[in-house]
């Protein structure tokens, strides 16, 4: 293990998930509690058509990614407001828009293929000092938020309609969820790539949520568990020589299923 | 002047088919209404227009002499349960979401706020639930504490949207007593498409089936005949003397 820290691109690695992991809990329970997860792999791929787009501008991709995530998740947003059917068809053909229109950008713009994957499946070996400042900005964007506008968090999310009925701005909250969505998508992308962020958003929050007694508990447990998996993975990718992000995933996916099991074996 | 007063109102999301038509309905202070109707018959729609959530496209709307979203702070809203609904928030909690509008933005709750809560939680029986998840709690528990989330913020006007559609016959009955006590301080308007399930509490019936058919005191088979279009006993599957037979008796005794 010390010979694991002693390199500089480990310690990053260990950094970057450890912040990753706390707006991943916060905004993940958000996901999970407004069950909006195929939301959430929605804008991921949507980033994808932003990302290939930045590539043929020459622009930094995570810029076009950023741009695409976050206008889709207000776009969806917008729509589901009026429209249950109508936006759930809309995610879905956003899912698949996005990844065909950066696939095909990117070939435009003659981009090697390896960055191509470390945007798909995750690259923690590659973390920058730019990668660790932005999501820690994240992190304070994230708590400063859910800090102060809890009580209408949690509103929204449990009661929509009486919280407008309340005079709560429901659209700014909800805007400010939808970003916040976004925005932590695009951050996991360096930990799990954008194919599994919608695994590393909803298990943790998932499983916090059969053990929490409130929402503030599922987030906090959420973003422990998330740190949990994130490290373990770390580690036995290390030490397996395997890619760091699909074995962050199956260490979740693993404790997500022993959970329902053993759950299932009680109930 | 009436609570809630609707002027020929027509309102829904599609202007070609409006969800109700033509609606009179005047609620006044100690009144107790049951609006009965089939689903789909625009009861839901009514309740928004009376919240202001819905804007009609034609006809007036006074709720307590002003537009509707300005009455919201005096209107206690009990939406309709859903039974299977899991969410990690505590009895607590949900009480409070009731204080929202009082307690303002970027602001804890108050004590005072979990003084209310907690009083009105007691009031209604509930007060040992308060640490408990929402979703643990029967049906009859969780009515219960929606009503007092609708009454943390002292309204003048309760309206419940199917309150008894998830509860067993037994939780019904001391459900509209409850409304009944609480009836003598506030008016109480509930909407359901259940009409075996209306009590002999309830002081006045108005059947809605886009044009609301019948309102006050008097209440007979042809009304609600014509507000669901088919014969009164195909709708109650056979038992109607429950609620009409009792407000007979009321009306001659």
């Amino acid at each position: 293990m010390a010979e694991m820290l002693s390199y500089t691109f480990m310690q990053n690695a260990f950094i970057l998930v450890t912040l990753t992991s706390i707006s991943c809990g916060v905004v993940g329970s958000l996901i999970t509690v407004n069950r909006m997860s195929s939301f959430t792999g929605s804008i991921a791929h949507a980033s994808f058509g932003g990302l290939g787009l930045a590539y043929l501008l020459g622009v930094h991709p995570m810029i076009g990614a950023t741009v695409f995530a976050v206008g889709s998740a207000l776009g969806i947003g917008a729509l589901s407001g009026r429209n249950k059917l109508g936006s759930d068809t809309a995610m879905a053909a956003l899912w698949a828009t996005g990844m065909a229109a950066g696939l095909v950008f990117i070939k435009l713009s003659g981009t090697y293929s390896a960055d191509l994957m470390s945007w798909l499946f995750g690259s923690l070996m590659t973390v920058s000092t730019t990668d660790v400042i932005l999501t820690g900005i994240l992190d304070i964007v994230v708590l400063a938020s859910v800090i102060l506008l809890y009580k209408e968090f949690l509103g929204i999310s449990y009661d929509m309609e009486f919280t407008r009925i309340q005079g709560v701005p429901v659209w700014f909250v909800r805007g400010l969820f939808l970003i916040m969505a976004a925005l932590t998508t695009i951050v996991l992308m360096k930990v799990t790539g954008l194919i599994m962020v919608i695994a590393l958003l909803t298990i943790p929050a998932a499983i916090a949520e059969k053990f929490s007694g409130s929402l503030k508990r599922m987030m906090i447990l959420a973003s422990a568990l998330s740190f949990l998996f994130s490290i373990t993975g770390l580690f036995l990718a290390w030490w397996l020589d395997l890619p760091s992000g699909p074995v962050i995933i199956l260490v979740s996916s693993i404790v997500f299923f022993s959970v329902l099991a053993l759950r299932g074996k009680t109930d | 002047m009436g609570i809630i007063e609707l002027r020929n109102v027509t309102a829904g999301y599609n202007r070609d088919h409006p969800a109700i038509e033509n609606v009179d309905l005047s609620v006044e202070k100690n009144d107790f209404i049951a609006v009965i109707g089939p689903n789909g018959g625009g009861k839901t729609t009514l309740l928004k227009v009376v919240l202001g959530l819905l804007v009609p496209f034609a006809g007036s709307v006074r709720v307590f002499g002003e537009q509707p979203e300005h009455s919201r702070k005096k209107i206690g809203y009990v939406p309709q349960l859903i039974p299977s609904r899991t969410f990690p928030v505590s009895v607590l909690d949900v009480v409070l979401m009731g204080r929202l509008s009082s307690s303002g933005l970027l602001r804890r709750y108050s004590s005072e706020d979990r003084a209310i809560a907690l009083e009105k939680l007691e009031n209604l029986g509930v007060h040992h639930l308060s640490k408990k998840r929402m979703d643990q709690l029967s049906g009859g528990q969780k009515q219960r504490v929606l009503i007092a989330r609708a009454l943390v913020g002292e309204p003048d006007l309760l309206l419940l949207d199917e309150p008894v559609a998830s509860v067993d016959a037994e939780t019904q009955h001391s459900f509209y007593n409850l409304l009944s006590r609480l009836n003598s301080r506030m008016a109480v308007v509930l909407v359901t498409h259940d009409v075996g399930a209306v009590s002999s509490h309830v002081k006045s019936i108005a059947c809605i089936n886009r044009h609301l058919v019948s309102h006050g005191e008097a209440i007979d088979e042809s009304d609600v005949a014509r507000a669901y279009g088919c014969p009164f006993e195909l709708i109650t599957h056979g038992v109607p003397h429950r609620v009409l037979g009792a407000r007979r008796e009321s009306d001659h005794g």
